[in-house]
């Protein structure tokens, strides 16, 4: 999906407007349209980044600038003193750094696609749930026996599928990974199965470019100070350089070499710090079941193996016999108009990226019916409804639709008791049409009508009004009777490993540049610059 | 009861789905693509066990011909590697190659011996290569609409 992002806006309290058909919209959807996780796509889907852009700007930034002042400040005097090779060395890196780090950024880590609905099911049915529980049941797992080793597959209540070996869910992005190796924040995306290679040769390139800036850089002033043997206090900018690359080379040469570790021994950044193989876990006689035993065959499985395809497809069409141009999202219709129930669960997979398990038969009379999933994300939660008909829905059974609600559901009859009701989460239209009803995330919304107990005819329509001073605290009010708050813990999202710099670079170079600043050249008086910076804000180094 | 359908238009207008099988991967070789041969009850009355074995069996060799780390793949990911990742965007690869050729083969499969006893078999990428999923058409007789909305397979943009 889109970004989704929401700003909270009151309900208007006004009574929505008539009902408006849906607009039938030409254009046909791409499947990044639709897509559930939290990834961002750009140019028709062609360029994809993870959810949040982490220090993805930064990295651009420090790179591009340090060596645009490089090939600007010492270039020339290197070119005249030294060699002619300076210059073309550092281009061809520079070019190799960026190119490795915006294929890292912007390609599809190997993201697994969620299963479909009647895949779904289908595990279910194997697994022997029956469905009924609409709370998170204890964690699945699989056993499979690997190269003698026993390897476990974790269930995925989000994507609705056995992970496959080496797969991780990442919680930042909202996808299962392949051969998941961390969400890298300076690269802004999941480093998984398909961009791998792209990170490592990123990484390594990096650690070159830094220490050959570094080593030019430094020959640059011991030349200077060499040759001239005056003061260097004009030449700021070298001195900028020779601090950010002092301090970059060693990070981004300890992690090329930790890197280099793990491509050797065929291990993902996941496995070596859960200790999956070393075992730490407490089981006797591990060893990675994916190694080959030969650091050769090692590093040309993990760099050298066929590149596979992204299983996404995000630049392909929508199937259109599935999805009827009328129940398009994407259109800013107000609350009120109409939607027939069979056309709902399409509506609420296009609007919420899940998929209903089974489909309500096309005959807009009759009761129909929906069977759950028991996803207990923030965005869409679905909850069980009784299979037979009529239809009871209580208060603790509600529909939680992600996007905007813009049309009333064609509700069965006997199907209202007094707290019936909708509500409204994440709300991701946030522009105001005129002045429509707009739904906020957590109001509760309830069929619009004389009284509580309307029932609408068979086959009639309903709309939806927000009720006042009611307001849901989430995903709680969504439990039914008996589940506990103690179940919704991050713990049952499955561990991953996030790794997290928080490196507050900005500070520490202002904090080099005045120490420089301060620092008694020959012939120089120092200024005291630091003292006369009012209020600095605390620097927090993690 | 096998149902006889002539080709997969008919099916598709003239059948409604009464179930889907999913075969499950087989990772006793690793994070590998392979699919399990073993044959699924389901499709007991439908279809001969040998036949349904032999499409699984060719299918896996497909997967395995194109996962295969050999003197192509280094040579691929050498000249992807100097030339700066940027072959990606103008060749296709080696395994793309190999796509196309199992989806034409099961095109084939599904033409010649499935959509006669009423199966269809979707290819595994359009389910991210974890299932091979294979519909089960009923056939409905002479009236009715059409089929049941979950998906079936077709060569959908890729």
């Amino acid at each position: 999906m889109k970004a989704c992002e929401y700003r909270q806006i009151g309900p208007q309290g006004t009574a929505p407007s008539p009902p408006v058909s849906a607009q039938n919209r030409v254009k046909r959807l791409r499947k990044w349209n639709v897509f559930p996780g939290k990834n961002r796509f750009y140019c028709d889907g062609r360029i994809m980044v993870a959810g949040q852009i982490g220090v993805l700007p930064l990295t651009l930034g420090l790179i591009i600038v340090t060596s645009c002042l490089f090939f600007i400040f010492d270039c020339p005097f290197l070119v005249e003193h030294v060699t002619r090779c300076i210059p073309a060395v550092g281009g061809v890196l520079f070019t190799f750094v960026l190119v490795s780090l915006l294929h890292t950024s912007f390609s599809d880590p190997g993201i697994l696609p969620r299963a479909s609905a009647a895949e779904a099911a289908y595990t279910e049915k194997q697994i022997g749930n029956s469905g009924s529980s609409s709370y998170r049941p204890p964690p699945r797992t699989r056993e499979v026996l690997i190269n003698r080793q026993l390897v476990k597959l974790k269930y995925c209540f989000t994507c609705k599928m056995f992970r496959p070996p080496r797969t991780s869910h990442c919680s930042l992005c909202d996808n299962c990974v392949e051969h998941f190796d961390h969400h890298c924040p300076w690269v802004g995306n999941c480093v998984g199965r398909r961009n791998y290679r792209f990170f490592y040769a990123f990484i390594v390139s990096l650690a070159f470019l830094t220490v050959f800036v570094f080593g030019c850089v430094a020959t640059h002033l011991a030349l200077r100070k060499f040759r001239s043997n005056r003061s260097l206090n004009k030449h700021s900018f070298t001195a900028l350089e020779l601090v950010v690359c002092f301090f970059s080379v060693w990070s981004i040469l300890g992690l090329s070499g930790f890197h280099t570790y793990l491509v050797a021994s065929n291990l993902t950044t996941n496995e070596d710090i859960k200790g999956s193989w070393s075992g730490n876990s407490g089981v006797q006689n591990t060893e990675n079941p994916y190694s080959y035993n030969n650091i050769l065959m090692n590093c040309c499985a993990v760099l050298c193996s066929p590149m596979p395809p992204s299983l996404i497809d995000r630049r392909g069409f929508l199937p259109t016999d599935e999805f009827p141009a009328a129940a398009h999202p994407e259109p800013e219709l107000p609350v009120g108009s109409s939607l027939s129930r069979e056309r709902l669960p399409e509506a609420l997979e296009q609007c919420c990226g899940h998929q209903v398990v089974s489909r309500p038969p096309s005959s807009p009379q009759s009761t129909t019916s929906l069977t759950s999933l028991t996803s207990l994300r923030s965005e869409c939660i679905y909850q069980a409804l009784p299979t037979t008909p009529p239809t009871q829905w209580t208060m603790n059974t509600v529909f939680v639709l992600e996007a905007s609600l813009q049309e009333a559901l064609v509700l069965p009859a006997d199907a209202f008791r007094e707290e019936s009701s909708v509500v409204v989460q994440n709300v991701t239209r946030t522009q105001q049409v005129g002045s429509q009803l707009r739904a906020a995330p957590g109001h509760w919304l309830r069929p619009r009508g004389p009284g509580p107990h309307r029932q609408p005819a068979p086959g009639g329509r309903a709309e939806l009004l927000p009720v006042e001073g009611r307001r849901a605290e989430l995903p709680a009010d969504f439990l039914p009777n008996g589940a506990s708050r103690g179940r919704l813990t991050s713990s049952h999202t499955g561990k991953n490993v996030e790794l997290k710099f928080k490196v507050n670079l900005f500070w520490i170079l202002l904090d080099l540049v005045l120490l420089l600043d301060n620092w008694r050249w020959p012939g120089r008086e120092p200024t005291p610059v630091a003292r006369q910076l009012p209020g600095r804000p605390l620097r927090h180094y993690t | 009861m096998a149902t006889e359908f002539h080709n997969l238009q008919e099916l598709r207008h003239s059948a409604s789905l009464a179930t889907k099988v999913f075969i499950q991967r087989d990772y006793t070789e690793g994070t590998v693509c392979k699919f399990q041969a073993k044959f699924p009850a389901e499709l007991d009355s439908r279809i001969e066990r040998s036949l349904f074995e032999d499409t699984v069996k060719t299918l896996n060799n497909y997967y395995a011909e194109a996962e295969k780390i050999g003197g192509q793949s280094y040579l691929e990911g050498c000249l992807a590697c100097a030339t700066a990742y940027m072959i990606f965007l103008c060749m296709e690869t080696r395994y793309e190659k190999v796509l196309k050729k199992i989806s034409k083969y099961i095109q084939e499969q599904n033409e010649k011996i499935y959509a006669p006893r009423g199966l269809l078999i979707t290819d595994p990428i359009e389910r991210g290569m974890r299932v091979i999923e294979i519909s089960v058409f009923e056939d409905r007789g002479s009236s009715g609409s059409s089929s049941g909305s979950s998906s079936t397979s077709s060569s959908s943009g890729r």
